[in-house]
């Protein structure tokens, strides 16, 4: 089992107001050194089998046809994750 | 003069606006999206809500619902077509019009009586309308910010493709003790680039707009009749034509 994982982000030049309303609350924690804040979208598609290269196409072609609006979203990445990077990843660190 | 209104998973508005052609004198047809017919109707009104809870974005899943296979060819080639809230955003996804709608910039729920400006009244929508007439009618959403690029907001005014513009009532009303307050004086109700509360596609046939007509219909309910111009726009250009 493969999974593709895409992510999607307003173009800069769109107000963005879920990062901005972030952006106000974090020095409410004592987060004062982050200037701006952008919020995106990651979708994570599982497929059968191993992510060949017309997974990784068809991928492509879904995000740019449904996944993202090409007038407000930019896909900033199309990519195979593997299982074992995913389950390195879950472990806790420390 | 048959008038389909679709009803989406998640639509609210699609009685109100079927309600809206009965009244204003045409023969409302329910459509439903996941039948590919549009039952020979005369027009189209895509209504308000929120079509697929607006997951993924909104009317992001709802442009791809079987029934708009047989209105995007029928919208490009004539065929009345009015989007409103929801209904707008959907015509936007299906690139039927051009922008989209983000959330409002102030990140709030909007519900009020808004005025607007009639920018183009040869519409199939709006040609019952005077140009540049004011009128009242709901705006009431979450995701109502109008955005497109520079290029495509420069060409949408150079060709009179504006609709709709929200009436931008004086800085004065927003003071501390005005006599009026207004939350939204000053500025335009959602952050809609270049206060666009409405557009219309080249052939004049397809129109979006963010405020809801079909809630301005009737004596007694909502703040003015304004919105039946709508229908009876459209109801004259389907004789005329």
């Amino acid at each position: 089992m493969g999974t593709v994982v895409v992510d999607v982000m307003l173009k800069s030049e769109i107000l963005d107001p879920q990062g901005q309303a972030v952006a106000g609350a974090l020095p409410r924690l004592g987060f004062n050194q982050f200037t701006d804040v952008r919020q995106g979208k990651r979708f994570v598609l599982t497929v059968e089998g191993e992510v060949t290269d017309e997974v990784l196409a068809a991928a492509r072609e879904a995000a740019e046809t449904m996944l993202s609006n090409p007038v407000i979203e930019d896909v900033v990445g199309v990519r195979a994750e593997s299982p074992a990077v995913d389950a390195q990843a879950a472990e806790p660190r420390g | 003069m048959k008038i389909g209104v679709v009803t989406f998973p998640g639509s609210l508005d699609d009685h109100d606006a079927r309600r809206a052609v009965r009244i204003a004198g045409g023969e409302p047809v329910s459509l439903w999206h996941g039948d590919d017919s549009l039952r020979d109707v005369d027009a189209v009104v895509l209504p308000g809500g929120f079509s697929y809870g607006d997951y993924l974005r909104a009317g992001a899943i709802a442009r791809f619902a079987p029934v708009m296979s047989a209105l995007i060819p029928a919208a490009n080639a004539g065929l009345p077509v009015l989007g409103i809230c929801n209904g707008f955003q959907i015509l936007c996804e299906s690139h039927l019009l051009p922008g989209s709608m983000i959330q409002n910039d102030h990140r709030t729920f909007i519900c009020r009586d808004q005025r607007l400006r009639v920018e183009n009244a040869t519409t199939a929508w709006t040609s019952d309308f005077e140009q540049g007439a004011e009128i009242t009618i709901v705006l009431k959403n979450q995701d109502g910010q109008y955005v497109a690029d520079k290029r495509t907001l420069d060409e949408l005014e150079g060709e009179g493709r504006v609709a709709f513009r929200y009436v931008v009532e004086p800085a004065a009303a927003g003071a501390p003790g005005a006599r009026t307050y207004d939350r939204f004086a000053g500025r335009n109700p959602n952050g809609s680039y270049r206060d666009i509360a409405g557009v219309t596609n080249e052939r004049g046939n397809v129109v979006g707009l963010m405020p809801h007509p079909e809630h301005a219909i009737e004596q007694g309910y909502g703040p003015s009749l304004d919105g039946l111009t709508f229908f009876s726009s459209v109801l004259k250009s389907m004789v005329n034509a």
